[in-house]
């Protein structure tokens, strides 16, 4: 039986450009964006998981990127918080963080702001209780959500992400 | 949500004339950080940097018989190894705090001879890459011979238990009394003595969502290092790392950029930074480290646990509070990394926010074989003031006094500030009953006799509680002399540089590390009023950086000291700098300097429009078109030390001013309790803040909010649990279950402003919270459970089983509980 291939070329659309690139078959889909292709907007902030701070739109779904290898990915279109601006103009969701004070630190926010508009997306006029249920699998430890749940509201009432 | 403001009833009265101080004005750090390009420490690479990775002790307590890296040392890729015996060759142990007998512990950056927590670094390799390291650890053989392991610190110092370090001939690390006021005179004139054999303050820590991290460079050629870090008090780092690597401070450049949330949790990692350093030498390559959270959760800045014995309080028949004495066991885990500066810090806050002027504690701190602790939000003062809040709590439950009244009846009265606490602190300002009153009104205390009847007809117990607590802030750092008279801290400091550059850009530099509390937004406001531009004109540099940016000795952020220490030195830099524009004005414009206005970006003279100096023309003036002026111009560059006025405390007496500034947090909550299974709710919650003049209140709240957070989380979910072998049993956030969004009660906000008459802004130190949420949510569990056998909450960490477990043998803790009336 032939040995496993150790690594494989993926090819993926991240924010709009394509990338080729022959990866590691162990690495993990958040370590090929930060470290091999320096999307470092993107966090970790455990090794479970369960933060959430690695969150990114994988066609068109809201999935943690730790807990994904690279080459799952391939042929995938991603999307991740370096993507969600256009030209330098924040997205409403963007706003909407900053004009309800919905980060602190800013740790946690680029998986947020990906899960939220992924939310969004879905559905574009959530209630409380379907935004805490869309962000339950991404932890703050700054802000108690209150904020959050807030800017995505905000977010909604003016027409979506 | 709902957010209340009120304003002052009294205000120091303001000199500047305040535009964007007071107002919510956006943030500078969003934009960055929204975009996904802020700088947190493990974003940063260097070419040919080799990953970090930590071996670390399986076991409590053992002995290291071998250590054999070898085969570690064969695999391609692998760049090299650290161990304990290096590590004692080339460093010198941490240098204590502590005085006799904790100042034998032995402290380094690896274990050297002996392991005494799960999870202490044993071994460091380094790889070409994060996965490689991690695997190559495996490879490392290390033989350890187990030793019995103490867990309970209520046995740390039975002659049986075994003795982590040696050399200190105990497992005490500090012991000391504290007394005030005549106990033997309370207790006499007292009609009620109610004595309380046990509390215990539970373990946990705030988990900031960022893992400490470090990219460390090397400089060969000068002997420097470069630590890009995430340490949030890069003054106490330096002061560690440069005696231990036996340098000078000022090869010791750390520089911090974003960080991803520290709580105080982030201050204590220079043993791990030390590690670097020597890798980064011996290997003469960039080291980069960063933690992974299991890691952060076995070794990582564990809240003090702590336990209070044989509390007994005076009280008088109407409910006045004499004073009460007990004794505290402080458990600091295995090492003392900031310890026992627990044993003092805690003292800021003595009397919390009653007017008892008797108090004794007899303070005892052990080390058992857990994770070392370090500070967490509200730091030592939260156990203190979890303590006052119980005790008022279990007197009014047990002397039948309405929980409210005995707290109005007790609190110190707002006409009393400043008022001088028994051990010599002064509180600032503050008005304690007009704070609960709001919280009151916020959360409807006035309906809830009905909702109590409407939770009974779900079949529900209603329960309400209180916590009442003051946020200590701009420490005093002469009360590390309380725990070792050896010592020489004390005072407090922080400097800002603020100059105007040849293009007229506002530049302001400073020596914290922030960590999400908008230094650069609220820097920028003070700045703007001063010098008369708007906050956006005035870029404040990210972070700290001892090589190119201004930085002081207690440079950091910690504490609840920025909008004193920090804003103080940033107005008194800016307004060196406004006296350095207007000089230069009148120079160019021939007149006195107090007839230059800065408004509008723009030096001119006041009421002539046509002698305007745009701030660009004031920086080109000096900075390259500074010919023909008779005298010297003035640089436009202005540096200012914030330093409080603090004397040294009484060694004897222990007595003495040991923090500037007092913020009030009243926290109320409403919960509902399952009587059947001991699950309950949080139905409704309210928070009053008071810390002052606040110069952006939308900040301020935001971190009212996440200081509430944090207490629930404490209270009902948080929990570093260990087993009898020593083992964390909540070493991930599978089982360390920290707060969701769908956990979060509906909450209300309100604000009143005492301003402090110490402070250069009226302002005072916030952001810590003192617990308050964990007192209410105790207070709320055992007024619920009145109906049901009446037990008592002696816990701080109360899960749902506790609950049941109350419910099904209130007697066990209501043996705890005993009241003797004359």
């Amino acid at each position: 039986m032939a040995e496993p291939a150790k690594s494989r070329t993926i090819s993926v659309e991240i924010n709009g450009d394509r990338y080729e690139r022959e990866v590691p078959a162990r690495r993990l889909l958040i370590h090929f964006l930060r470290d091999d292709l320096q999307l470092t907007g993107t966090h970790i902030g455990c090794d479970t998981g369960n933060c959430g701070a690695c969150t990114i739109s994988l066609d068109g779904e809201a999935v943690k990127s730790c807990m994904l290898l690279a080459v799952q990915a391939d042929g995938a279109t991603i999307t991740t918080v370096e993507g969600l601006d256009s030209n330098g103009k924040l997205s409403a969701l963007q706003q909407a963080f900053s004009d309800t004070h919905a980060l602190q630190c800013g740790f946690c926010t680029p998986g947020m702001l990906m899960s939220a508009t992924v939310l969004l997306g879905e559905n574009p006029s959530p209630s409380e209780e379907e935004i805490r249920v869309a962000l339950q699998g991404n932890i703050c430890r700054c802000t108690g959500y209150w904020n959050i749940i807030e800017a995505v509201q905000l977010a909604a009432k003016g027409g979506g992400a | 949500m709902t957010s209340v403001e009120t304003t002052p009833e009294t205000s120091a009265a303001p000199t500047l004339e305040r535009e964007f101080i007071g107002q919510s004005v956006p943030r500078k750090e969003d934009r960055r950080l929204l975009q996904g390009q802020g700088v947190f420490a493990d974003d940063i690479k260097r070419w040919g940097m080799g990953y970090i990775h930590f071996v670390r002790s399986p076991h409590a307590h053992a002995k290291i018989v071998s250590i054999d890296v070898t085969k570690a040392l064969e695999l391609k890729g692998v760049y090299g190894t650290l161990t304990g015996d290096e590590v004692a060759i080339q460093t010198d142990p941490f240098f204590q705090i502590a005085s006799e007998p904790g100042a034998h512990v032995q402290d380094y950056a690896l274990a050297v001879g002996k392991v005494r927590y799960a999870g202490e670094p044993v071994v460091a390799v380094v790889a070409e890459t994060r996965e490689l390291a991690r695997d190559v650890s495996e490879l490392v053989e290390v033989e350890y011979e187990p030793l019995p392991v103490v867990v309970d610190a209520r046995l740390a110092l039975d002659p049986e238990t075994p003795l982590l370090h040696e050399e200190c001939g105990t497992n005490r690390s500090w012991s000391g009394d504290y007394e005030w006021g005549d106990l033997d005179a309370a207790f006499a004139e007292a009609d009620h003595v109610v004595r309380i054999k046990e509390l215990h303050f539970d373990r946990f820590n705030s988990t900031p969502l960022e893992l400490n991290a470090a990219l460390v460079e090397y400089n060969r050629g000068t002997g420097q290092w470069t630590m890009h870090s995430n340490n949030q008090f890069p003054g106490f780092a330096a002061i560690m790392m440069g005696p231990a690597l036996r340098v000078g401070l000022d090869k010791l450049r750390i520089v911090t950029q974003d960080i991803g949330g520290g709580f105080g949790n982030k201050i204590t990692s220079h043993p791990q930074l030390t590690a670097c350093c020597l890798l980064a030498r011996k290997l003469n390559r960039p080291v980069q480290w960063t933690e992974w959270r299991t890691e952060f959760h076995q070794s990582m800045s564990h809240g003090n646990e702590r336990w209070f014995h044989d509390v007994e309080v005076a009280v008088k028949s109407d409910g006045t509070l004499l004073g009460f004495r007990c004794k505290a066991l402080d458990d600091a885990g295995a090492y003392l990394r900031y310890e026992p500066l627990g044993g003092v810090i805690w003292s800021q806050v003595t009397p919390g926010l009653y007017r008892w002027r008797n108090i004794r504690i007899e303070f005892t701190q052990v080390m058992t074989n857990k994770a070392p602790v370090s500070p967490n939000r509200g730091y030592s003062r939260m156990q203190h003031l979890w303590l006052t809040e119980r005790i008022i709590d279990i007197v009014a439950a047990e002397l039948g006094f309405d929980p409210i009244e005995i707290r109005k009846l007790n609190y110190i009265k707002p006409e009393q500030m400043p008022y001088e606490t028994p051990n010599g602190c002064v509180y600032d300002s503050g008005d304690y009953p007009r704070a609960l009153d709001l919280a009151l009104e916020l959360i409807g205390h006035d309906a809830l006799v009905e909702r109590r009847a409407d939770a009974e007809s779900r079949g529900l117990l209603l329960g309400f509680g209180v916590g009442s607590t003051l946020d200590s802030g701009t420490n005093n750092f002469a009360q590390s002399q309380l725990i070792n008279p050896e010592l020489q801290f004390s005072g407090n400091n922080e400097v800002a540089m603020v100059k105007l550059d040849i293009l007229g850009e506002v530049v302001v530099t400073l020596g914290t590390a922030p960590q999400g509390q908008g230094h650069e937004t609220t820097a920028a406001q003070v700045v703007a009023d001063i010098i008369g531009c708007s906050p956006d004109d005035v870029t404040v540099r990210v972070g700290h950086d001892s090589y190119w940016n201004t930085h002081a000795g207690f440079s950091g952020t910690y504490a609840s000291q920025f909008a004193v220490t920090g804003l103080g030195a940033v107005k008194g830099a800016a307004d060196e700098l406004a006296g350095q524009m207007q000089k230069l004005a009148s120079m160019v414009f021939g007149c006195g300097p107090d007839d230059i206005e800065l408004a509008e970006g723009h030096a001119r003279i006041a009421g002539n429009p046509e002698a305007a100096l745009p701030f660009m023309a004031l920086g080109a003036i000096v900075n390259a078109g500074n010919a023909g002026f008779a005298e010297d111009p003035p640089p436009l560059n202005a540096r200012y030390v914030f330093r409080p006025a603090f004397d040294v405390p009484d060694q004897e007496t222990k007595f003495g001013n040991l923090t500037l500034t007092y913020a009030t947090q009243i926290h109320a909550c409403v919960i509902e309790v399952d009587p059947e299974t001991g699950y309950y709710e949080i139905v409704d919650y309210a928070v009053v803040d008071d810390c002052g003049s606040r110069v952006n209140p939308k900040i301020v709240e935001g971190q009212v909010m996440g200081a509430t957070a944090h207490a629930i989380g404490a209270a009902i979910w948080e929990t570093f649990a260990y087993d009898e072998e020593g083992n964390l049993l909540t070493p991930n956030f599978y089982d360390y279950h920290v707060p969701h969004a769908l956990d979060m009660p509906p909450l209300k906000t309100g604000a009143i402003e005492s301003p402090s008459p110490f402070t250069p802004l009226g302002t005072k130190g916030m952001g810590e919270g003192g617990g308050a949420g964990i007192h209410a949510v105790c207070a709320a569990i055992q007024d619920a459970l009145r109906q049901a056998g009446k037990p008592i909450v002696c816990d701080s960490h109360n899960p749902y089983h506790r609950v049941w477990s109350m419910l099904q043998d209130p007697g066990a803790t209501r043996a705890n509980v005993e009241v003797h009336s004359k």
